[in-house]
């Protein structure tokens, strides 16, 4: 496996036939239209545009420039790159938040996405929130009743469980999401950087309940900055650069050749 | 073979597509357990922050039409007015509310909860079906008041107050209908949340709240004082298809004793028609753009 230039086709890993494709990513292409407020104007711009206004632009931002790949069963799939390289947008566009310009997306179910940030419902307790994102994931009362007990220990939140989440810190409302969305183990997760605000002991919790998922026929997508988290759950790895898919393939190779990559810029 | 052919043959869909409509109810129906503890959760969130917490639910519409008792009782006196005034002013001011209520919180159903849209796969129609449960369930202790007021002004209770059961069960679907398709339109374009509050005011104002409809623009006979008048016969039709007078009409002509309260019986069947019309469209109107809640394009 090489690293693709630009015009070369990315050499995907052979597709196992054994398994089942969950998801397909078809010539994906994202193109995000933004009123841009124009940039901070020089001095000279200042003189010559000033009573023409600083007139709000139509700017393209072209996130994503032709991505395919299929994920398949069991696959726990790392996704890096640098800052702005497309990779939330890729994750946002396989649950369907991003609508893509060109291409086309196909999943056997609608994944759930853990994205740092915002607590489910801020005003209600951790409870309800595992009560109501359970029922809303489409649990029984029963089965969250019968999960209940295992979701909170595995937050770790015991002690918090009853308090709002809007008092919850950012690692809190992490570890409680992460809790709730890892109880579908056969489906699809995608986890997006969410896993970077927790603590150590629960980021190795949360890389074992990834690695569970695996192998139990379920499929994960973990977009992370830290090498080492993907290197221990991941089975393959996929590098984007600029809206371009770099390099897909085992976890060692891609991160090497990300590193080296990384390395070589000033 | 296309892709698109492959992925259909594996069992694949096309993200961004939405689920048929059967399936989609389906899956909604098999949510209410969500639907239902949603709204009860929220109910006691938004009391616990307030130190007199669930006394709230009777305290609120109480002070409303003490409010609204003095201002059109003592303030503003009309000569456009029913007998059992103050009855007729506690029933439209409390019925008024659940709609005004109902309508403003189903218009921000999926734009106040873009975190739980984003990130959990459920079908997103049992968030503005929520918003109504939740003031459907707020109006109940509310009736218990209006009730519970009537018999105190000397009204002793009757056989068919049990009427106002079918015309709430109608109304809360009627609210649930007008939700879903707002739901949709501010999820499009924000700006219909701003809207709303003068939408429900110019309601609150024109509905005939705090004042006879049909008195005010109805035919009168000639008295001491004024000649006959023919009255205005375009606003009495508008009236008469305008789906929350109906609901007012009915429930007062179920509750208030008297010939001035008695109703056309084709409003069951106008209100009924608007109920059902309304939520069959609303639900399907809002399924259509299903793939598009949350998303920040």
């Amino acid at each position: 496996m090489a690293v693709s230039t630009d015009e070369t086709q990315v050499q995907a890993p052979q597709p196992p036939t054994d398994r089942k494709p969950v998801v397909v990513v078809d010539d994906v292409h994202v193109e995000y239209k933004v009123f841009a407020t124009g940039k901070r104007p020089t001095a000279a711009d200042r003189r010559s545009n000033v009573l023409k206004g600083r007139g709000k632009q139509m700017r393209t931002v072209h996130a994503l420039k032709g991505v395919s790949f299929t994920a398949y069963e069991q696959d726990s799939i790392g996704v890096i790159g640098t800052n702005g390289s497309g990779k939330s947008t890729l994750m946002r566009a396989i649950v369907g938040l991003t609508p893509t310009s060109r291409g086309a997306i196909y999943a056997t179910s609608r994944p759930s996405l853990l994205g740092v940030g915002a607590a489910l419902m801020k005003d209600l307790s951790g409870e309800r929130n595992i009560i109501l994102g359970g029922l809303a994931m489409g649990f029984t009362r029963d089965e969250i009743a019968a999960n209940y007990d295992d979701i909170v220990k595995f937050s770790g939140l015991e002690k918090f469980i009853d308090l709002p989440m809007r008092a919850y810190s950012s690692g809190m409302t992490a570890r409680l999401k992460f809790a709730l969305a890892s109880v579908q183990t056969h489906d699809i997760l995608i986890v997006d950087e969410a896993l970077a605000v927790g603590d150590r002991r629960f980021r190795a919790r949360s890389e074992a309940r990834i690695r569970e998922i695996r192998d139990n026929a379920g499929t994960v997508f973990l977009v992370s900055h830290s090498m080492q988290s993907i290197k221990d759950t991941c089975s393959r790895v996929i590098w984007l650069d600029q809206g371009t898919l770099v390099m897909d393939g085992e976890p060692d190779e891609v991160i090497n050749a990300y590193d080296t990559a990384q390395d070589q810029q000033p | 073979m296309t892709i698109a052919e492959d992925a259909a043959r594996l069992g694949l869909h096309k993200v961004g597509g939405r689920p048929p409509l059967r399936d989609y109810v389906a899956d909604v129906w098999k949510r209410r357990a969500f639907i239902y503890s949603m709204s009860r959760f929220k109910i006691e969130s938004e009391n616990q922050q307030n130190s007199l917490g669930m006394f709230w639910v009777i305290l609120k519409p109480l002070l409303n039409a003490l409010v609204y008792g003095m201002i059109f009782g003592f303030l503003l006196p009309s000569d456009t007015r029913p007998p059992h005034f103050v009855e007729f002013l506690i029933i439209g001011v409390f019925i008024f509310e659940f709609f005004s209520q109902s309508w403003t919180a189903g218009g921000k159903a999926i734009t106040n909860n873009a975190a739980l849209v984003q990130s959990l796969a459920f079908p997103r129609m049992v968030l503005p079906l929520a918003a109504v449960t939740q003031r459907f369930l707020q109006f109940l202790p509310t009736v218990g008041i209006m009730l519970a007021f009537l018999m105190i002004a000397g009204n002793a209770p009757q056989l068919h107050w049990i009427l106002i059961i079918p015309i709430f069960a109608l109304y809360y679907v009627f609210n649930c209908g007008l939700a879903l398709v707002t739901a949709r339109l501010a999820a499009h374009w924000r700006d219909v949340n701003n809207f709303l509050p003068f939408l429900t005011r110019f309601f609150f104002y024109t509905t005939g709240i705090f004042f006879s409809v049909e008195e005010r623009f109805g035919p009168h006979k000639a008295t001491a004082s004024k000649e006959a008048t023919e009255g205005h016969p375009t606003i009495i039709t508008i009236s008469h298809f305008q789906p929350v007078h109906e609901f007012l009409s009915l429930a007062r002509s179920a509750l208030l004793p008297g010939n001035s309260y008695t109703i056309d019986e084709r409003y069951w069947l106008y209100a009924s028609v608007w109920s059902i019309g309304l939520f069959v469209f609303g639900v399907w109107f809002f399924w259509r753009a299903e793939e598009r809640y949350g998303r920040v394009d």
